[in-house]
């Protein structure tokens, strides 16, 4: 029966059999079957690094004005590929530095909010009680609040400075993180691992920051790749209000409003913003929905 | 119940509050005037204008008079527009993004669950991932861009509808239909997927089995058993879609120039028109922590787990 294999093959066989693998080994196995994140996660990341690199290699500046070529179709004469703005100025960098500021305003706003979000949720969760109770209402007051009003008024009062965007939407993002970990928090306060610390006389910070944050990653890491998204959105929402990122820099949502202004002459001006940022959307969505399913198998 | 409302009535009153502060000292403390026009005021007319607006009181007492007006719903005069009341701007403006808003929730609604429903029952065919990938494409294409290709293509290449505008007091079916539309696709997007997520998770559970294995023929299953259970993540996700729909509306209002308070808001902030400002604040404040708690008890109806303690 076992003339088949040699005792060497055997020997990996059991080697491989007997070792284990971890959740997140299977949840990686899973992600990386699932194409729609796969395909998704290259194309996120060539265009990450075109945003970064690109503009080093181009022959024009984002403000660069040329007078004679305003308002220009696509063309390769002068290697305006997505043609030129209604200042004169190429249109595909200035696309790669609108690309880069959205990128840097979802990464920046998302870890702002990730931090203040796990802190508060994993300390409410963990502490209980009262404490707990008063950390809620305050998040339950915050919610009810109509964030945008304040971002509109933050930003009209002190000024567009982009530091202040990047706290502004990480502040207004970081509300239902602290529910989520609160939530996970409170089922693995019980765990017997969690107690074991306790009982060997471990600090409540310690618990926190060893046991209860690395425990609760999974959906928090689900949560963040689908808040990139919606910080990008917010930062668009508010450079078409004008009140976002200001000139000569850019951001998609800017170059969007721009776009939309004077799509009925110049229709790749919306045409290439409004795609990248679809696709740059896609992405994140997809690879937030396939890293949902890669570690929460349950709802397939 | 009614203890529950009431208590939920009295966090709400505290909650306001904090609101009406935090907005009010962050309009005020912070640097620019209504009255910074391109030729400057003398002095003494300055000075007679901050005290007739009463701007020359400290701060809190300010903020005093402020509440007081409220509790008697006199929301001052608007400080850029010298003839009218912020009552009358507000008046104007709220009846139109009301109707942009609760038309394109309506929509949303009508065409959200039933996708999802359908998803849901076709699970893992064609038909769902179809659905599911319309959904994605609501979810990531913004409404920013909706709004001008909806409104090049069918206002300017065919013709249809009128790309912008709207006269005050005559919202017609035609000049409210694009803006309805763009604002509903985002939400149709999360309603449908939102749904369905919630219907596959019903469709498995016990007591549909249960349903089955007596003997009820499968559209009573779903309509008696599954469906009430399955739109329960809906209703308490519609309170917080109200908040959505205000972002929106402020863009779309934007984007096909009507004259609702979200576009309203933006030009009185950046004009620090404070009491039109704050007047829109409060309401939208008001109406989130309203439709929040109508949702909650809502949902206290149709699911008997829950207890209003």
């Amino acid at each position: 029966m076992t003339l088949l294999i040699t005792p060497q093959e055997k020997a990996e066989l059991l080697e491989a059999a007997v070792k284990g693998r971890s959740l997140w080994d299977d949840a990686q196995r899973r992600l990386f079957r699932n194409k729609a994140a796969v395909g998704s996660m290259i194309v996120l990341g060539t265009l990450t690094f075109l945003a970064i690199f690109g503009p080093f290699f181009w022959p024009h500046d984002y403000e660069t004005i040329y007078n004679d070529r305003v308002l220009e179709a696509p063309t390769w004469e002068h290697l305006h590929i997505f043609g030129t703005d209604p200042q004169g100025r190429d249109l595909f960098v200035r696309l790669l530095y609108g690309l880069r500021m959205s990128l840097a305003v979802g990464l920046v706003a998302t870890g702002v909010s990730l931090l203040i979000g796990v802190i508060w949720g994993a300390t409410a969760g963990y502490i209980g009680g009262r404490v707990d109770q008063i950390m809620m209402r305050i998040v339950d007051v915050l919610y009810a609040l109509p964030f945008i009003f304040f971002v509109i008024i933050l930003m009209v009062v002190f000024g567009r400075n982009l530091i202040l965007i990047f706290v502004a939407i990480g502040a207004v993002e970081w509300l239902t993180m602290a529910r989520i970990v609160r939530g996970q928090t409170i089922s693995l306060r019980k765990k017997e691992f969690v107690e074991a610390a306790e009982a060997a006389g471990v600090t409540s910070a310690s618990i926190v920051t060893r046991h209860i944050v690395p425990n609760v990653l999974g959906p928090v890491v689900v949560y963040v790749t689908l808040t990139i998204p919606a910080v990008i959105l917010t930062e668009s929402f508010l450079s078409f209000l004008g009140l976002g990122v200001q000139e000569p820099m850019t951001s998609l949502g800017n170059l969007i409003s721009i776009g939309a202004r004077e799509m009925e002459i110049a229709p790749w001006l919306l045409i290439f913003p409004a795609t990248t940022m679809m696709v740059t959307l896609f992405c994140f969505n997809f690879i937030g929905d396939g890293l949902r399913d890669a570690i929460d198998p349950r709802d397939r | 119940m009614l203890a529950y409302t009431m208590r939920r009535l009295m966090v709400a009153f505290p909650t306001m509050l904090v609101i009406i502060a935090v907005a009010f000292f962050m309009m005020r403390l912070a640097p620019g005037s209504p009255f910074d026009t391109e030729r400057a005021l003398s002095p003494e007319i300055r000075a007679q204008l901050m005290s007739f607006y009463g701007f020359d009181k400290p701060l809190y007492i300010q903020f005093l008079d402020y509440l007081k007006g409220l509790a008697t719903f006199d929301l001052g005069p608007s400080l850029i527009y010298k003839d009218q009341t912020v009552s009358e701007i507000i008046g104007s403006g709220f009846p139109v993004s009301m109707t942009i808003g609760l038309a394109a929730l309506l929509l949303a609604t009508c065409v959200g669950v039933p996708m999802g429903l359908f998803a849901a029952l076709k699970q893992n065919s064609l038909p769902d991932y179809s659905i599911m990938a319309i959904a994605m494409a609501g979810i990531c294409i913004p409404s920013l861009v909706v709004g001008p290709i909806l409104s090049l293509v069918f206002g300017v290449y065919l013709g249809w509808l009128p790309t912008a505008g709207l006269d005050l007091g005559k919202m017609t079916f035609e000049t409210l239909l694009l803006p309805v539309v763009t604002l509903s696709l985002a939400q149709i997007a999360i309603i449908s997927r939102l749904v369905r997520s919630s219907a596959v998770e019903v469709l498995r559970s016990n007591f549909v089995r249960t349903a089955r294995a007596k003997g009820l023929p499968e559209h009573q299953v779903l309509s008696k058993h599954a469906l009430r259970a399955a739109l329960l993540p809906l209703v308490s996700y519609l309170g917080p879609a109200c908040a959505g729909l205000i972002t929106g509306s402020v863009v779309v209002e934007t984007v096909f120039q009507l004259p609702g308070i979200g576009k309203n808001f933006v030009t009185s902030a950046l004009q620090r028109d404070y009491p039109v400002v704050m007047a829109v604040v409060v309401l939208y404040a008001g109406l989130i922590i309203l439709l929040n708690l109508l949702a909650d008890l809502a949902y206290g109806l149709l699911d008997p787990k829950v207890k209003y303690e």
